[in-house]
């Protein structure tokens, strides 16, 4: 009741003006009266109240609007206070810290890079991906387009629940059921294909880039699957059916109408997939084998990644250590920031894109 | 008429000529099992490999064959089709694998700590030789943190919703969207180095005599920021669906736009605010790194978040899996079955409101 301390009528008549004012804009649509400050129709003399200043109308919105500001301060406030953390500890520092590759942050003449773990997670990312993209793409298509509505709705629940899984739960699976299956193949694939250089090496094998990315792509997978199945399903009926009706078989029809409209939020997909895959610590922490040193192969015990390393090295870090840590953090924070405003950019302007064509 | 004269003289025409000719099922299985025959011959044959390559290898004979014969009898662009359409199919199959294995191992190796002493005792005074120890401890830290993550992230992320459907226009509205979304990919380790540079680092010291305090509610403060744009994201999705109408019909009575928001436009969405908020705490609770960073992880019952470290399941968890001890996997195991099962009641209690709610539909 706050502002408006005076009879029920005057109030009625007070908010009246309001409402007709945007009505001329956009009624039916739901659109508010949000701004009281337009001045009542007709005058209307004494009976009008006088708009309070400082009422309850003028808290609210602004309690909102701050509420609503609250994410743009905490994202500035995330790259100030790592920035405030990180930047004492890259000055400590007695190598270049992002060409180096060693990580010693602890010892008295600090020497740290973060070259190693850079290349580490973009390599467990890009192969998580590359597995992960193809069969969620199948999915998506098998949930949009080949699935009856009775089976669809119940894997399409799945792939949800899939989401859901806690990403600890993925690293204890990995290490302790993955990794015996995982080493098995990259024995194998060693025994077979070692002339390519990425399934080289004498061992030993499991504790790998390989296990990290396979339970990587497991869970990049239902988000890829799910932003894929949604932009599959808003293919306008009329090119499928224009397709089906020039003779083009089911693959046709995809290949030809479904494939081309969902290409860019099918692009954001993956994006958003890769920025997850990057931030990923826990289940990386637990499968990697945690190895300070640059190789392109795959299957022997090692690899690294940014996110893992500061769960791994946070214990035992003194105050430089954590320094060297959030500075590192500082990196992946821009990675993905960059990575998802792309991922987030493409879809924006699809959005506005579809509702200027509508 | 004249045409099919001309190309085609002297066909009488049958249904068996004029339908498009299609695959039997009979000879589409033949050529799967031929295909797992000759792929079990070669792999055993050679000795290269074991079961798992002779069912990869069947698929791939399959899909050669399947090709060439259904090339044959229906023509390269239907076999195209069904080549894809296997494919499509397989995908879902390998998909459904890991979670069935998840999913299995889960409650195999869970229910074998399942009992009172696990969610009745802490990791107090448990040494490496000692097959008891539970998880009570970690329970109450993961509740009391996601409890007040959520009385932090929910009065904020639904003002921040009210904001950007009910108020906001213009520029400053589509940035704080557009940095919303951005947010939700925010890693939680990211969350966490803030809490700890912010709030750990800088802030704590003034309240405990210059040194750095870790805490349940530094472990809150994480969590909030992780749930705060999944809370705004789907509040916001949810306000919108309330029709325009119930408004105007507030406002044409007079009612303020404050109280309309109050008393009109949240109770209609407030089954599908509820959703959005289940699903935010269930992601909260299973995170694992911003809580490692910040929240200390003490091995004894602490019910009080602002003082001393706390534990949490998926930090049990990260630790007893890190344990040398031969008991460890097993707590480990049984915490994440227990996590697991909270996770995954919250987000089939909320997919199931979602599903009831009318809004949505």
């Amino acid at each position: 009741m706050g502002d408006y301390p005076s009879s029920r009528s005057e109030n009625a008549t007070a908010s009246d003006s309001g409402v007709i004012g945007r009505h001329t804009r956009g009624a039916g649509t739901g659109v508010s009266p949000s701004s009281h400050d337009e001045p009542p129709f007709g005058g209307g003399g004494g009976a009008l109240p006088k708009k309070a200043r400082f009422g309850m109308e003028a808290g609210f919105k602004g309690l909102s609007v701050a509420a609503g500001a609250m994410v743009l301060v905490i994202i500035v406030a995330i790259a100030i206070f790592l920035i405030s953390k990180a930047v004492p500890a890259i000055r400590a520092d007695n190598e270049n810290f992002l060409t180096f590759n060693q990580w010693f942050p602890n010892e008295t003449e600090p020497r740290f890079g973060i070259a190693v773990l850079a290349f580490g997670t973009l390599l467990t990312s890009i192969i998580a991906l590359l597995v992960a993209v193809p069969i969620a793409l199948g999915i998506a298509l098998f949930l949009s387009h080949y699935a009856p509505r009775r089976l669809a709705t119940p894997l399409g629940f799945v792939i949800d629940l899939l989401a859901a899984v806690p990403s600890v739960v993925f690293g204890l699976w990995g290490r302790d059921v993955f990794m015996e299956p995982v080493r098995e193949f990259s024995t194998w694939l060693n025994k077979y294909f070692s002339w390519i250089p990425i399934f080289g090496g004498d061992g030993p094998f499991g504790r790998s880039v390989l296990l990290g990315s396979l339970v990587l792509a497991i869970m990049v997978l239902p988000i890829v699957t799910s932003l894929s199945r949604e932009v599959f399903r808003q293919t306008p009926g009329m090119n499928e059916e224009a397709a089906l009706a020039l003779g083009a078989t089911k693959w046709e029809m995809i290949r030809t109408a479904v494939l081309p409209y969902g290409k860019p939020g099918v692009i954001a997909a993956v994006m958003l997939g890769l920025g997850r895959a990057l931030g990923e610590t826990i289940a990386l922490a637990m499968t990697l084998g945690i190895v300070f040193n640059i190789s392109f192969n795959i299957i022997e015990n090692g690899g690294n990644s940014i996110a893992a390393n500061i769960a791994n090295a946070f214990g035992e870090a003194n105050e430089t250590g954590r320094g060297a840590l959030i500075a590192s953090g500082l990196v992946l924070f821009a990675i993905t920031l960059v990575v998802n405003m792309a991922a987030r950019a493409i879809i924006y302007r699809r959005r506005e894109f579809r509702d200027s064509a509508a | 008429m004249s045409l099919l004269d001309r190309e085609a003289a002297g066909v009488v025409m049958t249904p068996d000529n004029i339908r498009t000719k299609r695959l039997p099922l009979g000879i589409n299985l033949g050529i799967a099992a031929a295909g797992l025959l000759i792929a079990a011959a070669v792999v055993y044959g050679f000795g290269i490999g074991n079961y798992v390559l002779v069912v990869v290898l069947g698929v791939v004979f399959y899909l050669i064959g399947l090709q060439v014969v259904a090339g044959r009898i229906e023509g390269p662009r239907t076999a195209r089709d069904r080549m894809w359409k296997t494919l499509i199919y397989a995908a879902c199959v390998l998909a459904i694998l890991p979670l069935a294995s998840v999913v299995w191992t889960l409650v195999s190796k869970g229910v074998e700590r399942l009992d009172g002493n696990f969610f009745g005792t802490s990791m107090n005074n448990i040494g490496a030789r000692d097959p008891e120890g539970g998880a009570y401890h970690a329970i109450i830290g993961t509740l009391e943190q996601v409890g007040i993550a959520t009385l932090i992230a929910v009065p904020l992320g639904v003002l921040g919703a009210i904001y950007l459907v009910e108020y906001g226009r213009g520029r400053f509205a589509n940035t704080v969207r557009f940095f919303v979304d951005v947010m939700t990919g925010i890693p939680s380790i990211v969350a966490g180095l803030f809490i700890l540079s912010f709030w750990v680092l800088i802030v704590s010291p003034w309240f405990n005599n210059g040194t750095p305090r870790f805490s349940g509610f530094a472990a809150s403060l994480a969590l909030t920021v992780l749930m705060l744009p999944t809370i705004v994201r789907s509040t916001e999705e949810m306000l919108r669906l309330v029709p325009g109408p119930l408004r105007e019909g507030a406002y044409a009575l007079g009612v303020p736009q404050w109280k309309t928001i109050l008393k009109v436009v949240l109770p209609t969405a407030l089954p599908g605010i509820v959703t959005g908020v289940m699903l935010a705490v269930a992601r909260a609770a299973g995170e694992t790194a911003p809580v490692l960073l910040v929240a200390g992880g003490a091995a004894s019952i602490n019910f009080n978040p602002f003082e001393g470290g706390q534990q949490s399941l998926a930090l049990f968890v990260y630790q007893q899996a890190g344990d040398a001890s031969r008991y460890a996997p097993a707590r480990a195991w049984t915490a994440a079955l227990t996590l697991v099962a909270i996770v995954l009641i919250l987000t089939i209690a909320a997919k199931l409101l979602a599903r009831r709610n009318s809004l949505s539909k």
